[in-house]
């Protein structure tokens, strides 16, 4: 019965033209919907997508990404995403679980495909011993800033080109592509990073965040001293004053902060002790140069040479 | 013994005259040996290269960080408190309204009701929430609900006990407040806030502007409604949100709500002309609009060093039904002596504003504005201030000051000076410090 009824021209003029409003729309479109909650996501999305998605980026480089708050904005961009690009390890337990719960989307709630979060893909470092507020802001799962080591976005990447494809099976072979030819260029960078940051081995730095440590694993940096005296607490000047008479007898080459951070303590330090601050971009968009990964870590080891011996 | 040492002997003696054949045929056969051991170690080389990586692998997944839905439920508790700094005063009823049942602040040092929070995925289409207050003597469900995740398309069911979408502040539990007190537009409304036991379904629109759409059935067990023996729903409620950026650095949402609610029996206490307490009821249809509007500010979106807050909210009920009223104590004869009972309307408005700005890091300072307008409420066809003192014609209005301290994000300390002019002939000077701590695994906040 049904196929004779579909036979009929009427019918299958309409089944043709609702088959057409249906699939124009989306054909004129970015086949994929990616929501990112940090810009270094958003950026390898795009360098493997490129035509083929279209990138929200939920955050800035100029924010505090443990304190977003979960805006209209924000809910209404999740609505219609495919996939939710994350770093996790409660990095965004403020304002993603809020996002989440009002978007109305089931593709990108927990354990489905549509939810990708970074930090499952790479191995986390400082993980706390004992889980106590006592100490401060720290994550569960262990420090969530991975974006800092370049070898990192190369896992990630690799994570996030498979799920691409898996989500968005007619393109998975452009995606592979893609992520093909991003990832032989990143790897040159890499080699032509650590080879410009050879003389960095060893340097011993302060930070004021412990937002580094990836970053510090990777070159050999030598973190000295963190002006937080804990994690998300503000400085204090007697915190100060004591990270400054211990940098007499254990000096530092350089202070190191986000672009998202106030510069007020490093600043002070900077004047007291006469070492230098350099405002690391931290992630895509953190200054001018850094505007792809590439110029993000061009412009990190750049900086960083400054402080080399 | 003397056998092998001989034919070394002659072995050595031999080679360098006869035995080039027989070598090259040695060296031949050493040659096939070496290569196939090279092979075989190549093969070797490359399956032990092949293990370590997969090592190097299983490494990194078993460092890499867990799925963070574990089946625990996340579990939070707010500790609450307050010192407050009052005049003595018999009641602290609002002029001009019908009284919501609201509780004033006590004097001198009380701790306010700790929150015991639950929350969890329950399976991958519901996840289920628990808000349990703590007071001496009493535990009270002020949420308890499940949502669903599964659907998509925007929409998703709520069903249970929540707190009704309606409004702005209405969600919010007290601990979230930027005030020590409550608004006295919700004081007014609802007592605290509204509640729901019921189905709440929303759908958001699949636009990049927020867009929000909502509907509420539930039974009405709380002020302005009432518990009724009946299979219906007679509280319903109707909101629609819509909400953007501006820039990197505004944001802001609005919304319009409607709450249609039929008390029956709903009880109230009052005061005559000569101050003799009134006792009685009201039943019939409450019907209430609000517009709220939320604007919030932080340079390059980043709330951490400064930010502000904006907020307002304005109201319209109108009540019809039929008010009665009896004398609260029979030996103390009222106005209402031998029970009067008579058509009752009122048609009231209010509103609230208030700003909080972040100058600091951790400090706040903060002021709202409260307004009451009492409108026409009429009694027994004539003006209800006739008959009863605390519905004189009297617009209350409140002034609050407050400054808080945030050492962290689960801890608060707050001052709070407020001017009280909610009763009529009353100006009263109220002080407050306020604490809200948190601890465990506090939830994401809402805009």
């Amino acid at each position: 019965m049904k196929t004779s009824l579909f036979k009929t021209p009427f019918l299958r003029s309409l089944v043709g033209l609702l088959t057409a409003a249906v699939l124009v729309p989306g054909a004129a479109h970015a086949a994929l919907k990616v929501f990112a909650c940090e810009p270094e996501w958003g950026s390898l999305a795009k360098e493997i997508g490129g035509a083929q998605v279209s990138v929200y980026t939920a955050t800035t480089a100029m924010q505090d990404p443990h304190r977003i708050e979960a805006r209209p904005s924000l809910i209404a961009r999740a609505r219609s995403a495919d996939l939710l690009a994350c770093t996790g390890a409660e990095l965004e337990i403020g304002w993603l679980p809020v996002v989440l719960a009002e978007s109305g989307n089931a593709a990108i709630q927990t354990g489905q495909p549509g939810q990708f979060m970074a930090a499952q893909h790479v191995p986390l470092l400082e993980k706390p011993a004992v889980l106590d507020r006592s100490a401060g802001d720290v994550h569960a799962d262990g420090n969530p800033h991975i974006q800092t080591d370049p070898r990192n976005i190369a896992r990630v990447g690799e994570a996030l080109a498979r799920r691409m494809a898996e989500l968005d099976p007619a393109q998975a072979a452009f995606y592979q592509a893609r992520w093909t030819d991003f990832s032989t260029r990143w790897q040159a960078a890499i080699a032509r990073w650590e080879k410009q940051a050879a003389p960095l081995r060893g340097v011993p730095v302060v930070v004021q965040h412990a937002g580094f440590p990836y970053l510090e694993n990777w070159l050999g940096l030598k973190q000295v001293a963190v002006l937080e005296p804990k994690p998300g607490v503000d400085p204090s000047v007697g915190h100060l004053a004591r990270v400054a008479a211990q940098l007499q007898a254990t000096p530092a080459r350089a202070v190191l902060r986000a672009a998202y951070q106030s510069p007020r303590p490093a600043d002070w330090l900077a004047q007291r002790s006469g070492i230098p601050v350099l405002a690391l971009p931290f992630t895509v968009g953190g200054n001018a140069r850094a505007g792809d990964l590439f110029g993000l870590f061009d412009d990190t080891i750049d900086q960083l040479l400054k402080a080399a011996p | 013994m003397l056998r092998p040492a001989l034919l070394a002997a002659a072995l050595t003696a031999a080679f360098p005259v006869h035995a080039d054949p027989e070598l090259d045929a040695l060296r031949a056969e050493l040659q096939e040996l070496k290569s196939a051991y090279e092979a075989r170690i190549q093969a070797l080389e490359a399956r032990l290269q092949k293990t370590e990586a997969q090592t190097a692998d299983a490494a990194v997944k078993a460092d890499t960080a867990p799925v963070r839905s574990s089946f625990n439920p996340d579990v939070s508790l707010i500790l609450q408190g307050k010192y407050a700094y009052l005049e003595d005063r018999a009641d602290r009823g609002i002029t001009g309204f019908l009284p919501s049942g609201a509780e004033g602040p006590s004097r001198g040092f009380s701790v306010d009701e700790s929150e015991l929070v639950l929350s969890a995925s329950i399976d991958p289409w519901f996840r289920g929430y628990l808000n349990a207050v703590l007071a001496d003597g009493e535990v009270g469900v002020e949420e308890a609900w499940f949502q669903t995740t599964g659907l998509g398309q925007g929409l998703s069911v709520k069903g249970g006990r929540f707190r009704s979408g309606i409004g702005y502040q209405n969600e919010q539990h007290p601990h979230a407040w930027d005030f020590a007190t409550n608004s006295l537009v919700y004081e007014a409304l609802f007592g605290e806030g509204y509640g729901q036991d019921g189905l709440q379904m929303k759908w958001l629109a699949p636009t990049d502007t927020f867009l929000e759409f909502g509907a509420e059935a539930g039974r009405g067990g709380a002020f302005p409604s009432t518990e009724r023996d009946s299979n219906g729903f007679p509280s319903l409620a109707l909101f629609g949100h819509v909400g953007d950026d501006v820039g990197t650095s505004h944001s802001w949402r609005a919304g319009l709500s409607y709450l249609h609610a039929r008390p029956q029996a709903r009880a109230f206490e009052g005061r005559d002309l000569g101050d003799v307490d009134v006792a009685g009821d009201f039943s019939g249809k409450s019907r209430t609009w609000l517009a709220d509007f939320v604007w919030k500010w932080a340079p390059n979106g980043n709330a951490t060093q400064q930010n502000f807050k904006f907020a307002a909210e304005y109201f319209q009920r109108r009540e019809r039904g039929s008010l009665f009223c009896d004398d609260a104590d029979p030996a103390n004869p009222s106005g209402c002596t031998g029970g009067l009972t008579g058509p009752y309307s009122a048609d009231q408005s209010g509103f609230y504003a208030q700003g909080v700005y972040q100058f600091m890091p951790h400090w706040r300072v903060g002021y709202r504005y409260d307004q009451l307008f009492r409108g026409d409420v009429v009694f027994d066809g004539a003006d209800a201030g006739a008959t009863l003192a605390s519905l004189a014609d009297y617009d209350p209005r409140r002034h609050s000051l407050m400054l808080d301290y945030s050492p962290s994000e689960f801890s608060r300390l707050r001052l709070q000076y407020s001017r009280d002019e909610a009763q009529q002939d009353i100006e009263e000077n109220q002080f407050y410090v306020q604490y809200i701590y948190s601890l465990g695994s506090h939830g994401a906040h809402k805009f």
